[in-house]
């Protein structure tokens, strides 16, 4: 029998403490919140769960309200993904690997993700301005009309642009260190398998950034389904409710309107759906590398029931690996 | 189906060589023959790998020409030679099965589907990979994944050389011997030339027919496993193979005598004299020098002596130069006293660590 020592709770206890403060107690006031009514004063009234049966029903004000900006916050999600993830590898693959360029070029990536959030989101109300903004003068001047506080579609296409712009970089950051990761071994068996570029980039080098990418995946997709600054500074969530993404509609249900039940309620749920995701993506992350050991496992017993040893079977896989 | 002759070779990885030391493969000339097996030997750093990539073609040599049989291939594409490459680490591609493997190199070249499938069966069966064909490549085994990237050498018709670099450096030591007399079966069985590259003396003498041993960027000997053993054309041969190596004494010559701190040895051959600013030394292997009890012959300091399971060595030192000895089962050693006796006709004279040829003495052989 192991007898396990208990005292060492005692050093994760200040941890315990400071989440408790930090994460825990404001979020309890946010639980407290959805299931009050209050008409200022500091006057509350139970409500049960009657903000979440609202939020819910797509049916009632509250309701088509969240879903349209939960379907608008997929959207830009799914269509940022769909830029950012393919430009990204393309960039990478086109990055030098060796030699002086390499550290300018890892300069000039990392550039954007060193600037904050509003600045980016300023610059581009700035450069997208029709009559001082040089793209939207630009622009204007080639003939297309281009007004993103007027047009959803250039609101849209400005929040994108700038997306893409800020954070195409983290992608091509993750995707080149994949590729620098890949023995030059691969390469040259390639070569004298005679396998295309495009072989070689859909057999080597697509499965060996794979982990990455879904990591670049991962944190994009949370990202932009966070999405808050950038459309605030551009057009405060318009032309209309066009950029209304759903963290900015949460701040105007909660401090533009003070409807503070139904922010909570709202942001609860908001908070769970990314919850979920982070799940969803975790667990495919963790059972792709289940898989690959489950079947260096079956390996191991087909061996030995085969009569090979089975020795080292799994470790040797590992170190292969 | 192919001799490779490397004609004038020497490669620099800086780009403007001058001195002997810009270059990783000094000038060598060489044939390998059509079907034999070949093993390069020599310790990290020596140019071995850099030989072997330029016969596959992944470096351009700086100087001199490669011919298989008598086309020049010095500037053909990789793919474009009729070769193919087992590297260190297994190279399998992760997402197809074995059976999507070994069809790689075949579907890039177009071959139909029907041919494929055959030549993918037949090899598999050659490599004992029959049974996991459909399993995806990535699981399976470092030797396996090593039967494979050798499956896809194999499987293309017009391969007439296979190239190994280190193969067996992360295969587990039970299993090195299984894949090694697995590839001494494919040779008989197959007529393809195999060149074999390690530092590992037993892997080169166990595989290969012809032994070359590479050192500093040049070859310093060809030779099959004995001639390596027997006569080291270089004091760096004798002391690279064996275990422990060669031992090499200052020695002064004086025709068919050595003089080693002033103790006379007999030698098997009469030398000239030597040019004064030559090094001169003497090599023998720890076989052929015999520690005995002190008495006849020649007396030394003995360090200690070490088991190494079949038989014992000695550490013994000579008017202080260190040297190693076989010592007979049956002899026991008191103190730290013994003497040599040497198996003449088994000593090498070297000058500046070349063999030098001299004349052998008549009648003196026993």
């Amino acid at each position: 029998m192991r007898t396990v020592n208990q005292k060492a709770w005692f050093l994760v206890l200040p941890v315990f403490a400071i989440v408790l403060f930090s994460a825990l107690l404001p979020l309890m006031t946010v639980v407290n919140y959805s299931v009050q009514d209050s008409f200022g004063n500091n006057q509350f009234f139970w409500n049960g769960i009657g903000w979440f049966q609202e939020l819910l029903d797509p049916s009632s004000q509250l309701g088509e309200r969240f879903f349209d900006s939960l379907w608008r916050n997929l959207l830009f999600s799914a269509v940022i993904l769909l830029i950012e993830v393919p430009l990204g590898i393309l960039v990478a693959l086109s990055m030098p690997r060796q030699g002086w360029t390499v550290a300018l070029s890892l300069v000039v990536m990392a550039l954007p993700l060193l600037i904050p959030w509003n600045v980016v989101g300023t610059i581009w109300q700035v450069f997208g301005r029709g009559d001082i903004g040089l793209l939207g003068y630009t622009v204007n001047r080639l003939g297309i009309d281009y007004n993103y506080t007027a047009s959803p579609l250039a609101a849209w296409t400005t929040i994108v642009v700038m997306d893409v712009w800020h954070w195409t970089s983290l992608v091509v950051l993750l995707s080149y260190a994949g590729l620098k990761s890949i023995p030059d071994a691969y390469y040259q068996a390639a070569r004298i398998d005679g396998a295309s570029r495009w072989a070689v980039f859909r057999t080597i080098q697509l499965p060996k950034m794979r982990r990455v990418l879904l990591i670049a995946v991962l944190l994009r997709f949370m990202d932009s389904f966070m999405i808050y600054t950038e459309p605030f500074v551009l057009t405060g969530g318009g032309p209309g409710n066009a950029t209304t993404f759903l963290s900015i509609d949460l701040v105007k249900l909660a401090l533009g309107q003070f409807d503070l039940g139904k922010a909570a309620a709202m942001s609860l749920v908001y908070n769970l759906i990314i919850l979920a995701m982070c799940w969803v993506f975790y667990t495919v992350m963790t059972n792709a590398d289940a898989d690959r050991r489950r079947t260096a496992i079956d390996e191991a017993a087909e061996a030995s029931a085969a009569g090979l040893p089975p020795a080292t079977t799994v470790e040797l896989d590992r170190r292969a690996a | 189906m192919a001799r490779i002759t490397l004609d004038r070779l020497a490669h620099s990885y800086s780009a403007d060589p001058r001195k002997p030391s810009d270059y990783a493969l000094k000038e060598i000339n060489h044939v390998w023959e059509q079907g034999g097996a070949y093993a390069l030997l020599g310790p990290s750093g020596c140019g071995k790998t850099t030989l072997l990539n330029i016969i596959s073609g992944l470096v351009i040599p700086t100087r001199g020409r490669i011919l298989f049989d008598d086309r020049d291939v010095t500037t053909l594409r990789t793919e474009a030679r009729n070769i193919a490459q087992v590297f260190q680490f297994p190279v399998v591609y992760d997402t197809m099965t074995v059976a999507g493997n070994l069809a790689f190199p075949l579907e890039n070249r177009r071959v139909p589907r029907d041919v494929i499938e055959a030549r993918v069966k037949e090899i598999a069966g050659l490599l004992g990979l029959e049974r996991v064909l459909e399993r995806k490549a990535r699981n399976l085994t470092a030797d396996a994944k090593q039967k494979i990237s050798l499956g896809r050498g194999l499987v293309r018709a017009d391969v007439g050389a296979i190239l190994f670099d280190e193969p067996l450096t992360v295969i587990d030591p039970h299993l090195k011997w299984q894949l090694r007399s697995t590839l001494k079966e494919l040779h008989r069985r197959l007529n393809v030339t195999m060149i074999y590259v390690t530092h590992d003396q037993t892997e080169a003498l166990t595989f290969a027919d012809k032994v070359v041993v590479m050192h500093d960027g040049a070859v310093v000997q060809l030779g099959t496993p004995e001639e390596l053993f027997e006569r080291p054309a270089h004091t760096f041969v004798g002391h690279f193979i064996g275990s422990p190596g060669m031992n090499i004494l200052a020695a002064k010559i004086e025709g068919a005598t050595a003089r080693v701190d002033g103790h006379a040895i007999p030698l098997p051959r009469a030398y000239p004299p030597f040019p004064k600013d030559q090094r001169v030394e003497i090599g023998v292997r720890p076989e052929y020098v015999h520690l005995r009890p002190s008495g006849s012959g020649i007396p030394v300091k003995v360090k200690r002596i070490d088991d190494i399971g079949r038989r014992r060595i000695a550490r013994v030192e000579l008017d202080g130069q260190p040297l190693a000895a076989s010592i007979a089962d049956s002899i026991a050693i008191e103190g730290d006293e013994g003497s040599l006796a040497f198996d003449a006709e088994q000593i090498h004279v070297y000058t500046d660590g070349r063999l030098a040829a001299g004349k052998p003495l008549v009648g003196t052989q026993s």
